[in-house]
């Protein structure tokens, strides 16, 4: 890496390199059975450049020719959007808990069990299920260095589960599953097929959904599939800067209900979107974005945030080294005080939403969302049914959260990055076959 | 930066030799470049290179895989593959035979892009930047272009070498509009096998999305509820894809019962007008074409529906071997990084004999849905986006409509095509997700198909 950063600086006026190395070790079920066994060794060395105040930008996977990459960052340089930001020097980072040695330790044959505990709870409870899930434990290595002087280096270790289920009456198919990641070895999976067992119970029977407007309970899953895309893009500091974020002209206005509050939290020990520092080498921030329904900021990386006159809020994301893109860390929704159970109570008739499929497919920027239930259950005066078959849902974000009826009081984090409680909503349009 | 020609020829022996019902190793080597723009500037270019290799054992019906970047310590990643595959394995290794082959394959390229300058490239993109801005009310708009040349050895323990390159080039466009809040956006999603100039002459469709886009900020909502559809070729291809090809996978199916059972060759799914075919050998030059797939296998032409009959599905060489079929060459990984699975290739309904003005003629109201801002399925249940819409009143085309969702059971909807036109038209900008591994090129297409009772929702 310091090759590269003096070969560079010797080509343009600024340089910065950024590596990211990881080892993974998998075990993958298949069918109900162990299938198959996996590692991963992967490496990625990102330069970019800036030479006659243009950026500049390579990357190299696996073992790089540094002149190359050099040449190529240079080159494409010439072309290269105008650099608003400077670098950031040495600075002080938080001290973050994501690494745990023991994630390195856990035996491959503890992997395979807990892979059999979580398949063996899903077939006791219904027979008939084809279950696919998997364990997964790895380790990455972060490291970057520029030309001002900026270091950062951090190690994150990271433990997954996941299960996935599928059962096929005649031509009926149902989906349960759920997954859970953290960065210390997760022992217990019960973390993770108690709520698919929870989901099989109230599949069991089938219900019909009318069509018309119904009061809608969305899961954290139901959450993360269908409200959590359009509020991400309109907080991206770059959808703000280009004037097409429908919260852009908002900052300080009230919203949203006042029980909805959404903040950006890279901080959370041992959670793997957790870090001391983004992967420009800004220090890692708590970032409020939506306090009590009124718009409180936006997310940014460097450019971004140069262009538009702000400060970087640590956001810069570059995945396996790509160029830095404003990207939330770990999202936070604040509980409220109903809990689901209550909320199910108060509905006479209407739906709880656990996977909303396609339903970032409609106009993001506009907060519309719809799409088909792929997992869902009525709710008839107070109580779970069934489950829900061929019916759509479609809704406005921003419509449906300026007054929302509760929101929950037990959270979960979904997917790694969002950590939310159930959404209870007044009422969506609902469209069935029945 | 060792050439993977080096890196594979020691290891070619050594796989013969392993201790492995059978083994596989599979090198790649790719050069990439990306050009992005956010509104009226080049918000980023870059290129990339990456060189990396994996090894695949089989033992007793167990998969081991080892995939890595560095090529220290190469020697021991047959053994390691092998250790994985027998902790693995507990039944017996199911692999349907194939051919053992030795070929080079060249890339195909037409006007390889690779070869085409970034000054060239970037006054291409300037121009259709520049015309989508020439639209009053225009908001925003995004492009990326990439492309890339890709070289893959693969090798494995039944004497096949097989060394394939290909390019690629893939463009997106994408008009945003807004007024009073409201924003709108039409896109254009397209790509070829390594031809630059068929991303080329784009400029009256460029002007078309722009100008649709601020179009739609004053059309009406579609009410929900059941209508006959009929599906452009954009579309159609989609349908295709999504929501019946995916079912095809025989990975889903091979180990399910039930599955297997609701996918009985020989069923009666659709009227006797309906073949979909999924082929990476006919037509050549798609992006979704290829010689031999991931597993050394020829790719070859599938019907998977022939007559309203459930008649081919797509393997692996494991999937044929276990439901006693022949391999069909769809067995196809992302990158080096993962194993191979079972994918499609060049996916489409095939022309009938009906002119657009038939398929319209005797619809008294009724949804023309074009083009599309993506796809999904579970299984038997779809729901897809149209990225534009019109209503059908009377058997001609009335109104736009803001963007329309489709959804439903692809066994019903099947049943419901009643109409399939002439005019087959593929798509190549698609890049296809399955569990981890996006995007794989593949195309779809189709011609304009009527269908009748689907559900729309709006928005």
């Amino acid at each position: 890496m310091e090759q590269i950063l003096a070969l560079a600086k010797k080509a343009a006026k600024e340089a910065e390199v950024f590596e990211i190395a990881s080892e993974e070790t998998r075990v993958k079920f298949e069918s109900n059975r162990l299938k198959q066994m996996r590692t991963n060794q992967s490496t990625s060395v990102a330069l970019r450049v800036i030479k006659d105040g243009r950026i500049g930008f390579a990357t190299a996977a696996g073992t790089a020719d540094r002149q190359q990459l050099v040449k190529d960052a240079v080159e494409t340089a010439a072309f290269g959007s105008r650099a608003k930001f400077k670098l950031p020097g040495d600075a002080r980072y938080p001290k973050v808990d994501i690494f745990d040695p023991a994630v390195e330790s856990v035996a491959i044959k503890d992997m395979v069990a807990l892979g059999e505990e979580m398949v063996a709870a899903l077939t006791e409870h219904t027979p008939g299920i084809l279950c696919e899930a998997s364990v997964t434990r790895s380790v990455i290595n972060v490291r970057l260095i520029n030309s001002r002087g900026g270091k950062a280096e951090y190690k994150k270790s990271f433990f997954g589960l996941d299960i996935e289920g599928n059962l096929i009456t005649g031509t009926d198919m149902l989906f349960v599953g759920e997954q859970e990641s953290s960065c210390r070895p997760i022992t217990d999976p019960r973390q993770v097929t108690d709520p698919v067992l929870n989901q099989l119970d109230r599949a069991k029977e089938k219900a019909k959904s009318p069509t018309k407007l119904l009061p809608v309970v969305f899961t954290p899953n139901g959450v993360a599939s269908a409200l959590v895309m359009p509020l991400i893009t309109a907080l991206n500091g770059k959808t703000v800067y280009e004037g097409a974020s429908p919260l852009g002209d908002k900052a300080g206005q009230k919203v949203f209900d006042k029980a909805f509050s959404l903040r950006d939290d890279p901080s959370l020990a041992y959670r793997p979107a957790s870090r001391p520092c983004d992967d420009e080498g800004v220090p890692s921030q708590k970032t409020p974005l939506i306090n009590k329904g009124t718009v409180r900021g936006f997310i940014y990386d460097l450019q971004t945030a140069a262009l538009a006159g702000k400060k970087s809020t640590g956001n810069g994301n570059r995945g396996r080294g790509s160029l830095p893109n404003p990207t939330p860390s770990g999202l936070v929704i604040t509980p409220g005080k109903t809990t689901f159970d209550e909320m199910v109570a108060d509905i006479k008739e209407g739906l709880v939403i656990e996977i909303l499929m396609g339903a970032e497919q409609g106009n993001i920027l506009g907060g519309d969302f719809s799409g088909n239930v792929l997992l869902g259950f009525k709710i008839e005066k107070g109580k779970i049914v069934g489950r829900v078959k061929d019916t759509m849902v479609s809704g406005n974000v921003y419509k449906m959260l300026k007054d929302i009826a509760a929101i929950g009081s037990e959270t979960r984090w979904v997917g790694g990055f969002l950590q939310t409680p159930p959404f209870y909503c007044k009422e969506l349009s609902v469209s069935s076959k029945g | 930066m060792p050439q993977i020609e080096e890196v594979t020829q020691s290891l070619a022996e050594k796989l013969k030799k392993g201790k492995a019902d059978y083994l596989e190793a599979r090198f790649e080597e790719t050069q990439t470049s990306q050009i992005v723009y956010r509104g009226k500037v080049l918000e980023s270019i870059g290129r990339s290179t990456a060189s990396g290799g994996n090894v695949r054992a089989l033992v007793k019906g167990g998969w081991g895989f080892t995939s890595f970047n560095s090529y220290d310590g190469l020697n021991d990643r047959i053994p390691l593959a092998i250790e994985q595959a027998r902790a693995a394995g507990t039944g017996k290794s199911h692999l349907a035979p194939v051919e053992p082959a030795k070929e080079t394959v060249p890339s195909s390229a037409a006007k390889d892009p690779t070869t085409v300058s970034l000054a060239e490239k970037k006054r291409l993109l300037d121009e259709y930047n520049e015309i989508i801005w020439s639209i009053p009310q225009i908001k925003t708009s995004h492009i990326q272009y990439s492309d890339g040349r890709k070289k893959v050895i693969f090798m494995n323990s039944e004497d096949s070498f097989i060394t394939q390159e290909r390019a690629d080039v893939t463009l997106y466009l994408s008009a945003i509009a807004a007024k009073d809040g409201e924003v709108q956006q039409v896109l254009i999603s397209t790509g070829s096998l390594g031809d630059f100039s068929k991303i080329t002459g784009l400029h009256k469709q460029v002007k078309e999305i722009a100008q649709n886009a601020v179009a739609l900020l004053d059309a009406p909502q579609a009410k929900d509820g059941e209508y006959t559809v009929v599906l452009d070729p954009f579309l159609g291809g989609v349908f295709a894809h999504e929501a019946f090809g995916h079912l095809s996978e025989s990975d889903f199916v091979y180990e399910n019962d039930r599955l297997r059972e609701i996918m009985e060759l020989g069923k009666q799914f659709g009227d006797k007008h309906l073949n979909i075919v999924d082929s990476a050998s006919d037509p050549a030059g798609m992006r979704g074409s290829y010689k031999y797939d991931d597993e050394g296998t020829p790719s070859v032409k599938t019907y998977l529906i022939r007559e309203g009959k459930l008649v081919g599905r797509l393997h692996s060489r494991e999937t044929a071997a276990k439901m006693n079929e022949k391999p069909t060459g769809n067995a196809r990984a992302v990158s080096y990084r993962f194993p191979p699975i079972v994918r499609m290739t060049n996916t489409y309904i095939e022309p009938g004999a009906m002119s657009f003005q038939d398929i319209i003629a005797d619809i008294k109201e009724g949804i023309y849905a074009r083009k599309m801002y993506g796809g999904t399925t579970a299984m038997e249940m779809f729901t897809f986006s149209a990225g534009e819409a019109f209503m059908i009143r009377n058997g001609k085309i009335a109104e736009a409509l803001r963007p329309v969702k489709l959804t439903g059971n692809v066994f019903n909807t099947l049943q419901n095509i009643d109409a399939i036109g002439n005019d087959l038209g593929m798509n190549q900008g698609g890049g296809c997700g399955k569990g981890e591994q996006m995007p794989l090129p593949v195309s779809t297409g189709s011609p304009h198909i009527r269908i009748r009772h689907c559900l729309i929702g709006g928005k």
